[in-house]
């Protein structure tokens, strides 16, 4: 039996306590408690407003919790001078959902951008190490096209190389398949898990895509209306008895439930005369 | 990172040792074209290399390219399983001519 030392266990890289964060009166999350371990593939699913999106927004620091608290590597980012949070960030890579690649640029250039940002490397060394990049998401040879050539597929892969560019040791993935086939969708995932394995790098994937959850994740978290509706393993979400948990596995939509009180209120907040 | 160099045979041979990162891999850039400078078929050994990220590695390329544009052989020796892993994940294993020791090298082995 292998026996987990505490210090093992205490090993997180983005723990999370009691968040409670609100869009304006609404809350969006809801004592959201979650340890994204090192090395482990979290995936963090739910439905549309489900809260996953700013959910991921506080985990890159770009949200301050309303209530609950947020460790990085161990520290709280609102403690952090700018240098300190700068040097954090450093060390994550985020791949967004749209690739968010700088239409102006070509390939080698977006993937290139982070070094010539924040590094004083030999121009002959960003431009290898981009490259590389490039080879490792198979897009060698597209080096000089621009993002207007690129396929939905190769977008997502042009924006992996350039999160992947700088070695992060945290890696961040907004709705990976979103939009790709699903064999061009597989060949994403098989390329997450390589990543991991190579780089030892810990993946926070935020997906709507049952699919590829469960091909690449150690763990997932469920969120329902910005609460955690389950935390676990693979199979053990597959194997919840919970009937919300079931219904999202088997994509049955619910009736949405309000509460008047903050529906009416909602719809006529800042009305003039109300 | 620090590094020793030293000469086996025809080759100069530099042990890098330590963490080869965005903050030191420019010296072994340097120290790496440095020798290729002196028209010097050069070993790389990476066994008391704890860690090499991707700048590193990039160092690594530019040294061997220059080496062959310059005709001198250029190898790694004892490279560990993480930077192999590093290695092989942009397919670099089948690029560098890769050897378990020195010896093994020199003795023509593999």
């Amino acid at each position: 039996m292998v026996v987990e030392s505490e210090s093992t266990k205490d090993e997180s890289v983005i723990d999370v306590q009691d968040l409670v964060t609100y869009y304006g009166t609404r809350k969006i999350l809801d004592q959201v408690n979650l340890k994204v371990r090192s090395g482990e593939i979290m995936v963090i699913m739910g439905g549309s407003g489900s809260g996953k999106s700013t959910l991921l927004r506080h985990m890159l620091a770009l949200n301050q919790p309303a209530a609950g608290a947020i460790r990085l590597f161990g520290k709280d980012p609102s403690k952090l001078s700018a240098p300190q949070l700068h040097a954090i960030r450093q060390r994550m890579g985020v791949s967004f959902q749209n690739g968010a690649l700088f239409n102006s640029l070509n390939v080698e250039e977006n993937v290139a951008f982070p070094l010539r940002e924040h590094t004083r490397l030999d121009e002959n060394t960003i431009r290898i190490m981009a490259r590389m990049k490039l080879e490792v998401v198979n897009l060698a040879g597209f080096e000089k096209l621009m993002p207007s050539q690129l396929s939905g597929g190769m977008v997502k892969r042009a924006a992996l190389a350039r999160a992947i560019v700088m070695d992060p040791s945290l890696l961040f993935f907004d709705e990976p398949s979103a939009g790709l086939d699903p064999v061009v969708s597989a060949d994403l995932d098989e390329l997450i898990l390589r990543l991991r394995d190579a780089m030892k790098v810990t993946i926070v994937v935020v997906t709507h895509e049952l699919d590829s959850a469960f091909r690449i994740a150690d763990r997932i978290l469920v969120l329902d209306k910005g609460k955690v509706l389950i935390l676990g393993t693979v199979d053990e979400v597959k194997s919840s008895d919970n009937k919300r948990v079931q219904n999202l596995l088997n994509r049955k939509s619910e009736d949405v439930i309000v509460n008047p009180d903050e529906y009416l209120q909602r719809l006529t907040d800042d009305l003039a005369g109300l | 990172m620090t590094y020793l160099i030293e000469e086996k045979n025809d080759y100069l041979v530099v042990y890098l040792e330590g963490e080869v990162d965005l903050s030191c891999s420019p010296e072994a850039r340097r120290v790496i074209l440095d020798c290729l400078q002196k028209q010097r078929h050069l070993l790389v050994d990476l066994s008391r290399v704890s860690y090499i990220d991707s700048s590193g590695v990039a160092s690594l390329v530019e040294g061997y390219q220059v080496s062959r544009s310059k005709n001198l052989n250029f190898a790694l020796v004892g490279v560990s399983d993480n930077a192999l892993n590093v290695l092989k994940l942009a397919r670099l294993d089948q690029v560098f001519p890769i050897y378990t020791s020195i010896e093994a090298l020199l003795q023509g082995g593999s």
